[in-house]
């Protein structure tokens, strides 16, 4: 938590609305990137170019977390500076929140579907 | 407002601002918003956790294979990509206080918002016109449901732009105007960080299954 | 008319949908019907409207939004207490070939009902109206960060207690439980309107909660006052940054399990259905991922009350300030670690569940730090057992019994044993009146007089602790042992007469509990009589230590003539100690923020629509919708939402607090 001794309304008289604004260079680097960064996991998806499904789906993974991280930085100027580390810190809290709400719910409904589920039942299923 | 907080500095501990300024207008305005925008964040998440958890049920129905169409993606993706580029544009002209370029832009980002919201709903038609509906399957249920959210909040940042773009016009690129379209930008780059999720976890990998 | 043109005009609402049929709702129908028309009439007669639409309806005063909240939460608390009392009424009943009094499809009406107004309309009220009431004050600051938004969530909550209230006499509600479980809630199971008055009821008050939440989260993140760092903060505003935490990231979870419950059951998708491959466990999951932090929501708030009332009447700095700061913080982030334990029994398998067990077992560590803390504090202290004081004591004792069953309940393979008993219940009653309602009622009797400007009769506040507390260990006690007995919950009829003395027992414990509610209401009556009496003019009437104290009771529109700045945890008893002279000259006009009525207006259609829907009145939720979109859209064309008070006004209020002071030296 942000525990430092500053006072809390230290930054008050210069106007600041704790948001970094980008410039046209940073813009434009982001597009780009993102178009890059969208373009290869399609390519890779609809030619079939890695030898193997498991392959290609850990590398589009990769990439969209990439992705993200870059709108994150040049869309939504995301830094651990504004708003002197709280969007960040809600942020990280977010994340932390998806993870345990996305991968929990994964892990839990897996093991009750192989737990619960009868053998014939779960070919049937498919 | 340069206060001595601590007293040893002053000798006479302060306890009262004899001279404050209010804070000024929408001081909180933009951390309220980014919290507003991680609760939605959380609201995806579910629904992702949805799909995840729901999304091979086919119940001998169609699979994604057989329903999704990428290069239709794809195309659709690009129309994200550009209004999020264009919305910066609009931004850029914002400050450097150009009313008419940056209705310009704000102009051309809605109609690519629009055209993303079509080429979807052309899509969901094709789609239900297949037999494919949300009642079909649980796969189908959770897709209908979390691409149709998205869409919703696309639609949602339509008409708020459609409004920006009225009092902008009407009263000018005054502060409270500013301030609205920085939040409708965090908005409308925060739907677009959700379709990476979107196209990436159901489309891409829907069709590798 | 045509059947056609009715059902266009009405959608599923017709006379039969009135329970004229019921006699005990009838009854009820006179009762509310005919103390509603004294209340309205009352205020009519008394030219009231006018003054409670500009001076409270339309007010964004957090203090007044806050005082709006608690009498929400005791209003809902009497209803949901009928529940309660029909309950306990009815089990103690139903022995021996009697179906008691009542039938079946009213009887699961009423437990559902109790659950979801207890939890939704009576602690979620009274815990968010003490936060808004008092952690702008303990900040030093002169409102919440969006006033507008804190109206517009009071009006939001209000609209879905509204929802809940009117399934009473029109048409029935939900008989799922109050989590309203798939299969059983399914379109299928439950076609009539009752789950979908508890789907938009608690749709319309989750968008006020979670507003509220946001709004909490930036108020104190952004306008502590000068000096005032994370550090310093009060432990009560530090449980409530927690809370507003955890609602922002738990409340979005209900809204989505309950809008896809609402596709299932309004457009026939299969997500928790039994065919086409949809999973009724999911949903299970799904709320439960809402439904564990809610009860940290609840508590929490709770514990930062109890610490403040703690060290004020010990008369010390409370012990372990930063250990109980990161033992709120852990709590909040294992709150959500830990969902999995309220259905062990759903056969997730071994691993699963001992994770989760595990977390839960965990999560007690710092709950026990808090609780040494507390005693610590009390250790050599001169305490005042003033009424707030009472409560803390008795909901030390109360919740460390509820907590030993919860951590009992947190081994699987003991819950495969107790899971939906008595035992359960009688653990979730013990931890939430332990501890919430214990904590909300320590509240009140601590910040009434900061609010009005009078302290609690005490006399009448003694009586109902005693009931309340006597009461509450008379009804729960026969329940755990009903529990481990084997008895589960929600059972309307019982065959095995020997179990019939612990119902009897319960319910004679729920009519103390009663007399307990009744005394709290006689409470605010003698002390409104006796206000002068029981008057407090120096704003400090406990010798407390925080913020709040330093300004008047009750504070003026601006809380702070002056915005203070702050050196030390306990604020204003470092001021005291120190000599702080309250500034007498110099006052400056104050830029506030300006009543509204868009607040209530949009919640209005809010409810409008939520009733078309559940009645399926499309055009009237359209037409409400609609009009929703056009005020809420209306309202950003407003630019001038602030005003000052005048320097005039200022001096004038604060020269009638200097002479009050005068005179009470």
């Amino acid at each position: 938590m942000n525990t430092d001794t500053h006072a809390a309304h230290a930054d008050d008289h210069h106007h600041d609305d704790g948001h970094a604004h980008g410039t046209f260079s940073t813009y434009m680097l982001g597009f780009v990137l993102s178009v890059v960064l969208t373009a290869i996991p399609f390519w890779l998806v609809m030619s079939g170019t890695l030898p193997s499904k498991q392959i290609t789906a850990l590398v589009i993974m990769v990439f969209a977390v990439v992705q993200i991280v870059v709108h994150m930085i040049y869309f939504l100027h995301m830094s651990p500076k504004s708003e002197n580390g709280w969007s960040m810190m809600a942020l990280i809290f977010t994340i932390v929140m998806v993870v345990i709400a996305l991968s929990g719910s994964l892990w839990v409904m897996n093991h009750l579907n192989s737990n619960m589920m009868p053998i014939h039942e779960m070919t049937g299923m498919k | 407002m340069t206060i001595a907080v601590n007293p040893v500095q002053t000798g006479e501990p302060v306890f009262y601002l004899a001279d404050e300024h209010p804070h000024p207008e929408g001081y909180s305005t933009s951390l309220g918003f980014w919290i507003y925008l991680m609760s939605d964040c959380l609201i995806f998440a579910i629904l992702f956790a949805t799909f995840g958890v729901l999304g091979a049920n086919y119940a001998a129905g169609p699979a994604p294979k057989d329903l999704f169409d990428l290069s239709l993606v794809a195309v659709n993706t690009s129309m994200l990509l550009l209004s999020s580029i264009t919305y910066g544009f609009a931004m850029l002209t914002m400050q450097q206080n150009k009313i008419a370029q940056t209705q310009m832009w704000l102009l051309i980002t809605g109609l690519f918002g629009a055209a993303f919201i079509g080429i979807e709903l052309t899509e969901f038609a094709h789609m239900i016109h297949e037999g494919a509906t949300p009642q079909r399957s649980a796969f189908l249920s959770a897709f209908f449901t979390l691409v149709g959210t998205h869409g919703l909040h696309v639609s949602c940042g339509l008409i708020w732009l459609v409004t920006l773009m009225v009092q902008v016009w009407r009263f000018g690129l005054i502060e409270a105007n500013r301030r609205r379209l920085m939040c409708l930008s965090m908005f409308w780059h925060f739907l677009d960080v959700v379709w990476i999720g979107v196209f990436t976890f159901v489309y891409l990998l829907g069709v590798l299954r | 008319m045509s059947p056609d043109l009715l059902k266009l005009i009405f959608g599923r609402l017709s006379i039969d949908s009135l329970p004229l049929h019921e006699p005990i709702l009838v009854g009820t129908f006179a009762v509310v019907a005919l103390g509603g028309t004294t209340l309205l009439g009352g205020l009519t007669y008394f030219r009231l409207w006018g003054y409670l639409w500009r001076e409270w309806f339309t007010s964004v005063d957090h203090k007044r939004i806050g005082v709006m909240y608690m009498i929400l939460g005791i209003v809902m608390l009497l209803r949901g207490f009928a529940d309660a009392l029909m309950m306990r009424a009815q089990q103690a009943l139903a022995f021996g070939g009697s179906e008691g009094f009542l039938p079946s499809h009213h009887y699961d009406q009423v437990f559902t009902a109790h659950g979801v107004i207890m939890i939704f309309f009576v602690a979620m009220p009274l815990v968010t109206g003490l936060m808004n009431f008092v952690v702008p004050l303990q900040i030093g600051a002169r409102d919440v960060s969006f006033p507008f938004l804190n109206n517009f969530s009071f009006w939001m909550t209000v609209g879905g207690a509204v929802l809940v209230m009117a399934s009473l006499f029109i048409g029935e509600f939900a008989r799922t439980g109050w989590l309203a479980y798939p299969p059983l809630s399914n379109i299928g199971y439950s076609p009539d309107v009752g789950v979908d008055y508890y789907i938009w009821g608690l749709q319309v008050a989750g968008v006020g909660t979670t507003l509220s939440g946001i709004n909490l989260i930036c108020t104190i993140v952004k306008l502590r006052c000068p000096g005032m760092t994370m550090m310093r903060m009060p432990v009560f505003t530090w449980t409530s940054l927690c809370t507003n935490v955890l609602i922002v990231a738990s409340f979005p979870v209900l809204t989505v399990v309950l809008a896809l419950l609402t596709l299932d059951r309004y457009v026939g998708t299969n997500f928790f259905t039994n065919d086409f491959g949809g999973s009724p466990m999911m949903y299970v999951n799904l709320i439960w991922i809402w439904g564990h932090p809610e009860v940290y929501i609840l508590v929490l708030p709770a514990f930062g009350i109890f610490s403040e009332v703690t060290s004020t009447f010990s008369g010390k700095r409370l012990f372990g300030y930063t250990s109980m700061v990161y033992a709120t913080v852990v709590i909040t982030i294992l709150s959500y670690l830990v969902w999995l334990h309220h259905f062990f029994t759903m056969g997730s398998g071994a691993s699963v569940n001992s994770f989760f067990g595990i977390t839960t077992m965990i999560i007690s560590i710092p709950t026990g730090a808090k609780m040494f803390n507390w005693l610590f504090t009390m250790y050599r202290g001169r305490i005042r057992y003033e009424l707030p004081m009472l409560w803390t004591i008795a909901f030390m004792l109360t919740f460390v019994l509820g907590g030993m069953t919860g951590v009992l309940l947190a081994v699987p393979p003991a819950d495969f044993v107790l899971h939906n008993s008595l035992f359960l219940i009688a653990h979730f009653h013990n931890v939430i009146i332990g501890g919430v309602v214990f904590g909300a009622f320590a509240g009140i009797n601590y910040w009434f007089p900061k609010a009005f400007g009078f302290k609690l009769d005490p006399f009448w506040g003694k009586l109902s602790f005693w009931f309340w507390v006597t009461g509450f260990y008379m009804a729960f006690m026969p329940l755990y042992v009903l529990g481990l007995m084997g008895v589960t919950r929600r059972l309307r009829v019982f065959d095995d007469p020997s179990l019939q003395i612990w119902f009897v027992i319960a319910a004679i414990g729920a009519g103390l509990v009663f007399l307990g509610i009744l005394s709290m209401l006689m409470q605010f009556a003698v002390s409104f009589l006796k206000r002068e009496q029981l008057k407090d003019v120096t704003g400090d009437p406990w010798d407390a230590r925080t913020l709040e104290w330093a300004t008047s009771s009750p504070p003026p529109d601006y809380n702070f003539a002056f915005t203070p700045v702050v050196h030390d945890n306990d604020a204003w008893w470092d001021m005291k100690k120190r000599g702080y002279q309250r500034p007498l000259t110099g006052f400056k006009p104050i830029h506030m923020p300006s009543s509204t009525g868009t607040g209530i207006i949009l919640a209005g259609f809010a409810t409008a629509m939520g009733f078309g829907l559940i009645w399926y009145i499309w055009w009237l939720a359209a037409a409400s919708f609609i009009a929703m979109l056009a005020v809420g859209i209306g309202h950003t064309f407003n630019y001038h939402r602030d005003f000052d008070i005048p320097a005039d006004d200022v001096i004038r209020a604060e020269d009638a607090r200097t002479k009050l002071l005068a005179g009470a030296k």
